[in-house]
């Protein structure tokens, strides 16, 4: 690049270095630069995450029981972890939620943010702040709030249901509470997701439509037939976020089982049964062997996901 | 392709591990350390040394002033570090990570053993404990030591009463019973008079206070010494447990009583609103009534004793109490004893808990006054409740052994009534499985089982 300054007169070993080492080191100048912006954030992720996170790492590796030491045994606790039922059980759970939640939150997500797109009048605004307004509510207060809300004394149900003559369900009995969390979830985040889809759609050409109606598209046809698969991978972002979310189900559950102990035990989710693990029960090298399990299985499952929709999310 | 396909891999790392890492055991140690230590209370004397205190009492800022007004040499900063299980959240991650426990920590006696196995608190006997024994109620201190060991001071007890509706009672003719015969009888005549009422609340999350019920019959669930910290005896599906058990199984399948989780806001209304017609409870119960919103107006209360098994041999049980105790983390040892020893070891102190805080006191000297004793509560029509219920229980109560997972023993306790109370399985088979689940916990936390 830069050989301009070379002296023609002398063929020296020097010079030649001079030219190969003078955009080096400049580009390391500018490297040291641009270490020092991202220092700060550096910084923070260290000490916040990457140590913290190595340091489970290493405890997931040792074990202290109650009546004896702390000893290292290696892979043991992961042995333990994957062959362990409650912990299972708990990864059943959430896949079921997967499996539902998953679709339901779509569903919504996706038919609101398609139906405002095709408005335009003040109504599809309003609409679009009061779908969008429960993300806004934090998890732990919208938890609390459906608390209130489904009690049979508090909450507006049993009046409800006595208008027809019916009694209320009991949305907190064992039977319904995996309805009842789904809904808090599907509230809460689909106006989110509706978010995202919304945005990706207005970013979608306006004269790819005109073309689509010239050739006498309807309506619905243009939804399932150009927007959708020209959002495909937003929707595959959203579904990833939906997923490792509810993987690690853990706040809604959490906090309802202030209200529903019986229906809800402490070890519901994996999330759950690691927090309780840890801080009920004292057992920190297990807590965190179970946290990195379950990170394992966030991982593959994510992985598995978006490999099969590479072809959608354009990663591929 | 298969760059893509690491790409994607990255990409799903980066985003798990970021998620996930928040679950990670590493507590932050939140919480005041004795170093900084930022007290609630104002300190009088900024000269003397400040021992921290965690507790969650009731009106405990006034006993606090009044200690702090009352001592030259020590001065106590105090933080309420929440009620409970939040409280011991944080203890517990102090003790991990070795740093950010307070020097005295109010504990319910129930817990100590789960902390003196992690080695967290300091046997008291050293300084100066078994001189003030005499001071305290037997039961109490019995609950507060383990083997010759004394790892707390007792504070306040929950000796166990029936709180009632006298209203209720006469409207459907019905005498106070006295047994648990009775107790059904009266049960029945309530569901039979139609008032929507049943006659009290049988919480599948009740914990100590099922624990307690069992105890009435002569349960023992736990053997453990802490001399000896290996060897647990576990024996909670015992004839007296499955008797009491079974005993409310029957009531539930009759609808006779309730099943709603207690401690909820459900629960809290209901208990002042005329749904149960009892509260079984302990002393500090009435305290907690009062506390309560959305109470019936013309609700009339009384107070009578805990109904009995054998009405010619009366066994008294508590439910609830706490105590102090001293962590290993103190600086100065043997200034954090003197403190946990005199914030309520001393009339004026304990006065101010029984009036302020409703608390039941384990300190002698308070609890044997005739003030004591003849106090008038309001709340049930002017009814001295400490004489005629609550002081009685409390002298016959006897102690109890409590185990070192005792959270996890009550969570699987939770879990096997739920069970039971859905239908699942019969009283007895919920106590078999919940010795099985708590033997194998225990044979995997490294425990001999005695």
């Amino acid at each position: 690049m830069a050989t301009t300054t070379a002296p023609t007169s002398s063929h020296s070993a020097e010079a030649s270095q001079q030219v190969k080492h003078r955009p080096d080191r400049s580009y390391r100048r500018r490297q040291r630069w641009g270490w020092l912006f991202v220092a700060p954030f550096a910084l923070i992720f260290l000490t916040f995450l990457i140590l913290p996170l190595v340091y489970a790492f290493r405890m997931s590796l040792f074990t202290s029981t109650l009546a004896t030491g702390n000893k290292f045994v290696g892979a043991d606790n992961y042995v333990k972890a994957f062959t362990d039922p409650i912990f299972l059980q708990g990864l059943g759970t959430v896949a079921k939620f997967a499996l539902i939640m998953i679709p339901a939150q779509m569903i919504v997500a996706l038919v609101a943010a398609l139906v405002l797109d095709n408005l335009a009048t003040w109504a599809s605004k309003f609409s679009r702040l009061m779908i969008f307004i429960p993300y806004a509510v934090p998890v732990v207060i919208g938890a609390l709030m459906w608390g209130f809300l489904y009690s049979p004394r508090f909450g507006p149900a049993s009046d409800i249901f006595a208008i027809f003559g019916l009694a209320a369900p009991e949305f907190l009995a064992q039977s319904n509470i995996f309805g009842s969390l789904v809904n808090i979830v599907t509230w809460q985040w689909a106006g989110y997701y509706m978010i995202i889809i919304y945005a990706a759609l207005r970013g979608i050409d306006p004269g790819i439509y005109e073309a689509a109606v010239l050739d006498g598209a309807s309506d619905r046809q243009i939804a399932t037939r150009i927007k959708i698969p020209m959002i495909s991978s937003s929707l595959v972002m959203v579904v990833i976020f939906a997923l490792i979310g509810t993987l690690q189900f853990f706040t809604e559950p959490q906090v309802l089982r202030a209200v529903a102990q019986g229906a809800i035990p402490t070890s519901y989710t994996p999330n759950m049964y690691a927090f309780s693990l840890a801080f009920s029960y004292s057992q920190f090298n297990y807590a965190s062997a179970i946290s990195f399990a379950l990170g394992i299985v966030v991982f593959v499952f994510s992985f598995f996901f978006l490999f099969l929709t590479r072809k959608q999310s354009g990663l591929k | 392709m298969k760059a893509k396909f690491l790409a994607s891999a990255g990409i799903v790392a980066a985003t798990a591990v970021a998620l996930t890492g928040c679950s990670g055991g590493n507590g932050s140690g939140g919480g005041s350390g004795s170093e900084a230590a930022s007290c609630t209370n104002t300190i009088v004397n900024a000269e003397a040394p400040q021992v921290t205190v965690w507790a969650w009492y009731p009106a405990f800022n006034e006993v606090v002033d009044q200690f702090n007004n009352a001592n030259d040499d020590v001065q106590i900063c105090w933080t309420n570090a929440g009620q409970g299980n939040d409280e011991y959240t944080k203890f517990s991650t102090s003790i991990e990570s070795g740093s950010g426990a307070p020097d005295v920590i109010q504990l319910e006696s129930e817990v100590l053993s789960s902390f003196t196995i992690r080695d967290a608190l300091v046997d008291l006997t050293e300084f100066g404990a078994n001189d003030v024994k005499a001071d305290y109620a037997e039961g109490a201190w019995e609950d507060a030591s383990s083997g010759d060991a004394v790892y707390a001071i007792p504070v306040d007890g929950g000796p166990m009463g029936m709180l009632y509706r006298q209203d209720i009672f006469d409207a459907a003719g019905i005498a106070v019973p006295t047994t648990w015969e009775e107790f059904q009888a009266a049960a029945e005549k309530l569901k039979a008079s139609g008032n929507g009422a049943v006659i009290a609340d049988f919480p599948t999350n009740g914990r100590a206070f099922n624990q307690a019920l069992f105890a009435q019959a002569g349960s023992v669930p736990f053997e453990y010494d802490s001399a000896n910290p290996q060897e647990i005896g576990i024996k909670v599906n015992d004839e007296g447990a499955k008797k009491v058990l079974e005993y409310w199984d029957g009531l539930v399948k009759d609808g006779l009583v309730a099943t709603d989780d207690a401690f909820t806001a459900d629960y809290n209304t209901k208990l002042v609103d005329g749904s149960y017609a009892v509260y079984l409870a302990a002393a500090w119960g009435p305290g907690y009534l009062q506390g309560l919103s959305d109470a019936d107006p013309d609700a009339v209360w009384r107070a009578a004793p805990l109904p009995q098994w054998d009405a010619a041999n009366p066994v008294q049980v508590n439910w609830g109490g706490s105590t102090f105790a001293v962590t290993e983390q103190a600086k100065d040892k043997e200034l954090a004893a003197k403190v946990a020893m005199g914030i309520f070891g001393n009339e004026e102190g304990m006065n101010l808990g029984v009036d302020k805080g409703a608390l039941f006191p384990s300190y002698a000297p308070v609890l044997d006054s005739p003030e004591f004793a003849d106090k008038e509560y309001e709340f049930f029509g002017g009814q001295q409740i400490n004489k005629d219920v609550f002081l009685e229980a409390a002298a016959g109560y006897e102690g109890a052994t409590f185990s070192p997972f005792q959270n996890y023993a009550y969570d699987q306790l939770t879990v096997q009534i739920y069970a039971m109370v859905q239908g699942e399985k019969d009283a007895s088979q919920a106590l078999d499985d919940l010795q099985a689940s708590l033997e194998q916990y225990a044979t995997e936390q490294g425990f001999t089982i005695k």
